[in-house]
C-alpha cells in the first residue's frame, strides 16, 4: 500500500533521481497519481502492510455469507459442489498446536481451505479481490471483515459473539489451525535453482531395474470416462484413437459395473464421508448401523440422499444428491442398507 | 504377387531393430514371462475392444490402387479462391485436436483447465489454438485501448517513481522473441497417487510451448528507478475478476528472463491466454504467469497470497506444506506411442516425445521400450533451447509383443527425471503440484496403449 503522503514524496523525488532513467525511453509511460495508486494497490501483505482500517463481526459475516457466498460454499463453508470444501478438518487441538492433525494422517480425504492456510492475510486479501465469485471487489472493507470473521468462526479461530478487525487481525493469525504448517524449501524456488535437487532420478542405462511390475492402470469402469478416445486422436498417422465406446462382448449395465466405492468416488461422497470414520459428514458404517433395524431403511437412506438433511448428524448440512442417477442411488442405498460393508 | 509355392523369403530386420532389449538378455526367463503376465493381466479386459484400422496399403491383385488409378476431384477441377477465410483454419479432418476438460475435475468452467492434445502435436510449438487453459474466475477479450499497466513499490523507497504505461507505450519499448514453454503446477498432479487418466492429453496436457514477444520486466522496473537492494521481490497482479497474484523473486527479474509479455506465435496473445499482457517467467509454474497483467508491485518479503498459501502448496509426507514451489523440474513425456492409441501393425515406428526442465536446456533423453531394465539415448530435435520443450525421437521396430514405453530426461544442471519410486520415497502420494515422474505407456499385443505405473 502507499498512502497518498507517500506518493507526493515520490513524485518530488521523480524529478531528482527517476528523471534520468527514464531518459532512455523517452516519451514512454508517465507518473502514477495517488488517486490510480489507491484504486488499484490493494494487496495485503502478512505483515498486514496494506490492510486498511475497518471491522466486522461474525453476526454481521454471517448475514452477509448467507446471501452472497452460500450459494457456492454452503451456509456452513463446507459444501463441495462448486468448490472444495473451506471449512472442516480442523480441531481446537490444532488451534492450540498451530499445526492441523489431519494432514498427517494419510487416509484423510480431502483438505479445506481452513486446514492449509496459515496466513489470515491471504483469506482477507483474496476474499476483498476476488469474492463474490460473480461480482469480485464489490464488498467495502468492513463487508470482508464480517464475512473472514464468520469463515473463521466456523473453524472455532474466532467465537461466535467474536470480531474481526485491522487492530486483532495480528492476534487472531495467532489461532489459526496451520500457522506453524508451512515450510519454505528453496530448492524449487527460482532463485534456489542451484541448490541440490531434493529428488534425483538415476541415470542407469543398462540392466536397470530387476523386474517392471505394473501397479497401477486405468480401471475398466472408467474406460470411457474421458469420452470416446477414437474421437481425439488424428485420423491419420501411425496410430489411431481406441473406441472406448464400443461396447464389451457381454454388455453390463454401468451401475452394476461400478463397485460402489467408484460410485462414492464419483459422485463425490468421499469429499465429505469416510467409510470408517467421522470426517465432514458421519461414517457411513456409522449410518449404516445406526438404521440396521429399520424395515425402511433404504426409503429413508434413498430420501436423504435425494433430498439432503439437516441438523440428524450434527450442524452441517447434507446437501441433495439429486443429480446422483436411479440406478446408481439404488446401488449406495442397497450397499448402506446391508450394512456399508467392504 | 504371392505364390504359395516358393518358400517363404527371408526378410533382414531393419536397421536398428531390437528384439525387445533387456527382455532378451534377461539371464532368467521366468522374469521375462512374469513381465509378460503382468502386462496381460492388465491388458486382458482392453483386448475386447479390438485393433483400429489404418490405410490398407497392400500389392494390389490387379491393376493397381483406386486412389492412383482413378484421379479423384481435386485432380481434376478449380480449388477454392484466395481469402476464402480472413483467418485461415486447420482441415476439417484435424477436427479431433481439441483442448479439453478432464470430466469432473471441476464443478464450473469458469475455475477450470483444458488440456492440449499433445498426443497429435509436433516439434515444440503449441499452436495457439490449442495452448492449454487454466482460468481462475473466466477469461476475458479486454480491449487493449484501455488496458494499463501500474508499477508501484510496497513503501515510498521501493522505486523512485510509481508509473503508468499504456500498451502504445509498452510496445514502443524494445522487445524480445523468445522460446519458452509453460506447464501449470498441477500437471500430471491427478496421476500423484495412482494411474486416472487414460491419454497424454489429461496426464500432461497443462503443457505448451510458445514464442513470446514482449519487453523486458527489468528495463521497466529499471526506468521506475527501482531499490534492487532493498527490493528483493515482486508481486504481479491480474486486471480479470480473480485478480491473480503471485510473489516472485527479484532474482529472477534481475536476470532478463521475465518479459512483459504481448505477443505469441507471431500474433498478439490469445485472449484466453492473457490478451492484451501476461507475465512471462520462464521455468516457473503457469501460475506465475499472470495474465491481463494490470499490475507490478516491488517489495522486500513475499505475499502469500491466496494462491501461494492455500493453492500451488505441496503437501509433503509429514503433513507440512511447501510453499513458494515454483521451479518446474526436468520432466519428459512419449507422445507417440501414448495412451488410448492403438498401434496398426507391427513394425517400424517412430517413438517421438517432450522434454523440459525448469532448471534450463535438456542435455539428454533415454527411452526405455522394456520398463526401464535398459535405456537408448533419443535424438534431440534442435535448437535446444533454454526452459523450452524439446523435442526427441528414437527408432524403434514393434514386434508384436507387450512393451512398456518410457522417457527420462537430464537437464544441463545434471538434474535426472525420478521414477515414481524415487519421487514418492521423497514427496509421498498427496501431493497435487510438481509431478515430474518418468511416464510409463504399455503398448498391449492388440496395438492398444495404455497409461500404467510401475513399481
Amino acid at each position: 500500500m502507499f498512502s497518498s503522503r507517500e506518493c507526493l514524496l515520490a513524485i518530488a523525488l521523480v524529478v531528482a533521481g527517476g528523471a534520468a532513467l527514464a531518459q532512455k525511453f523517452e516519451g514512454v509511460g508517465r507518473t502514477a497519481t495517488p488517486a490510480e495508486l489507491k484504486a488499484w494497490d490493494i494487496d495485503v501483505r502478512p505483515d498486514l502492510r496494506g490492510l486498511p482500517p475497518g471491522r466486522g463481526t461474525v453476526a454481521q459475516g454471517q448475514d452477509l455469507w448467507e446471501a452472497k457466498c452460500a450459494g457456492c460454499h454452503g451456509v456452513f463453508g463446507e459444501s463441495n459442489e462448486v468448490f472444495n470444501p473451506l471449512v472442516g478438518g480442523t480441531t481446537k487441538d490444532d488451534i492450540k498446536t498451530g499445526r492441523v492433525a489431519a494432514l498427517r494422517n494419510n487416509g484423510y480425504p480431502g483438505r479445506t481451505t481452513l486446514m492449509k492456510v496459515s496466513e489470515v492475510t491471504s483469506l482477507w486479501d483474496y476474499i476483498n479481490r476476488a469474492m463474490p465469485w460473480t461480482a469480485p471487489k464489490t464488498l467495502k472493507p468492513d463487508e470482508v471483515y464480517a464475512v473472514t470473521a464468520y469463515l473463521l468462526s466456523l473453524a472455532d479461530v474466532l467465537p461466535a459473539d467474536g470480531e474481526l478487525s485491522d487492530k486483532n487481525m495480528a492476534e487472531v493469525q495467532q489461532r489459526l489451525p496451520n500457522r506453524n504448517g508451512k515450510i519454505n524449501t528453496r530448492t524449487l524456488w527460482p532463485d534456489g535453482q542451484r541448490l541440490k535437487p531434493d529428488v534425483q532420478g538415476s541415470a542407469c542405462m543398462k540392466n536397470c531395474v530387476t523386474e517392471p511390475r505394473i501397479s497401477s492402470y486405468l480401471p475398466e469402469f472408467a474406460r470411457d470416462a474421458h469420452g470416446n478416445l477414437a474421437q481425439q486422436q488424428r485420423l491419420v498417422g501411425p496410430q489411431r484413437g481406441q473406441d472406448t465406446q464400443r461396447k464389451a462382448a457381454a454388455p453390463v449395465t454401468p451401475a452394476a459395473a461400478k463397485p460402489v466405492m467408484a460410485l462414492l468416488q464419483q459422485h463425490a461422497c468421499l469429499a465429505c464421508h469416510q467409510v470408517d470414520s467421522k470426517v465432514v459428514g458421519p461414517a457411513l458404517r456409522e449410518v449404516a448401523a445406526r438404521y440396521r433395524e429399520r424395515a425402511d431403511r433404504r426409503d429413508y437412506f434413498s430420501d436423504k440422499l435425494k433430498n439432503g438433511s439437516t441438523g440428524v448428524w450434527g450442524p452441517v448440512p447434507m446437501p441433495a444428491q439429486a443429480h446422483v442417477p436411479e440406478a446408481e442411488l439404488k446401488a449406495i442405498v442397497d450397499w448402506l442398507a446391508e450394512g456399508a460393508k467392504p | 504377387m504371392s505364390d504359395a509355392s516358393r518358400p517363404a523369403r527371408l526378410l533382414r530386420a531393419p536397421e536398428n531393430f531390437i528384439d525387445l532389449p533387456g527382455l532378451a538378455a534377461e539371464p532368467s526367463p521366468e522374469g521375462r514371462r512374469r513381465l509378460l503376465r503382468g502386462a496381460f493381466a492388465a491388458a486382458s479386459t482392453a483386448l475386447l475392444a479390438g485393433a483400429a484400422r489404418g490405410q490398407a496399403n497392400p500389392v494390389p491383385t490387379e491393376g493397381g490402387d483406386p486412389h492412383i488409378l482413378n484421379l479423384p476431384p481435386h485432380s481434376m477441377a478449380l480449388g477454392q479462391p484466395v481469402a476464402l477465410e480472413g483467418y485461415g483454419k486447420p482441415s476439417k479432418y484435424e477436427a479431433n485436436l481439441q483442448r479439453r476438460q478432464s470430466p469432473g475435475l471441476t464443478q464450473t468452467r469458469q475455475a477450470s483447465v483444458s488440456f492440449a492434445p499433445l498426443q497429435g502435436l509436433f516439434g515444440i510449438v503449441t499452436p495457439s489454438g490449442l495452448h492449454f487453459e487454466r482460468h481462475h474466475q473466466g477469461w476475458w477479450d479486454i480491449d487493449p485501448s484501455g488496458h494499463r499497466l501500474m508499477i508501484n513499490g510496497s513503501d515510498e523507497k521501493m522505486l523512485k517513481r510509481p508509473m503508468v504505461f499504456t500498451m502504445d507505450e509498452l510496445m514502443r519499448l524494445p522487445s524480445v522473441s523468445r522460446f519458452h514453454f509453460i506447464e501449470c503446477g498441477a500437471n500430471t498432479g491427478m496421476e500423484w497417487g495412482n494411474v486416472a487418466v487414460p491419454t497424454v492429453q489429461y496426464s500432461h496436457g497443462m503443457l505448451s510451448c510458445s514464442e513470446f514477444t514482449g519487453v523486458r520486466l527489468i528495463d521497466v522496473l529499471d526506468m521506475c528507478g527501482v531499490d534492487l537492494k532493498r527490493g528483493r521481490f515482486v508481486l504481479a497482479e491480474g486486471a480479470d475478476g480473480s485478480s491473480m497474484t503471485r510473489t516472485l523473486p527479484m532474482d529472477l527479474v534481475q536476470r532478463g528472463e521475465v518479459l512483459l509479455a504481448y505477443g505469441q506465435n507471431g500474433e498478439m496473445l490469445r485472449p484466453e491466454n492473457g490478451y492484451p499482457l501476461r507475465l512471462v517467467v520462464p521455468g516457473v509454474q503457469g501460475v506465475s504467469w499472470v495474465k491481463y497483467l494490470r499490475r507490478i508491485e516491488v517489495g522486500d518479503q513475499p505475499w502469500a497470497s491466496k494462491d501461494e498459501n492455500v493453492h500451488y502448496i505441496d503437501l509433503m509426507p509429514d503433513g507440512l506444506h511447501r510453499e513458494y514451489t515454483s521451479t518446474q523440474e526436468v520432466k519428459s513425456v512419449v507422445t507417440t506411442p501414448s495412451g488410448g492409441q492403438v498401434l496398426l501393425d507391427k513394425g517400424f515406428y517412430n517413438i517421438s516425445g517432450l522434454a523440459w526442465s525448469g532448471r534450463g536446456r535438456i542435455a539428454k533423453v533415454d527411452v526405455s521400450v522394456d520398463g526401464g531394465r535398459n535405456w537408448r539415448p533419443a535424438r534431440l530435435q534442435g535448437p535446444v533451447m533454454d526452459k523450452c520443450l524439446t523435442r526427441f525421437n528414437l527408432d524403434w521396430v514393434w514386434d508384436g509383443k507387450p512393451a512398456l514405453v518410457m522417457s527420462r530426461a537430464t537437464d544441463e544442471t545434471g538434474h535426472v527425471q525420478p521414477n515414481y519410486s524415487q519421487l514418492r520415497a521423497v514427496r509421498g502420494t498427496r501431493s497435487i503440484y510438481h509431478n515430474n515422474a518418468i511416464q510409463t505407456w504399455l503398448v498391449q499385443e492388440s496395438g492398444e496403449v495404455k497409461n500404467v505405473q510401475l513399481s
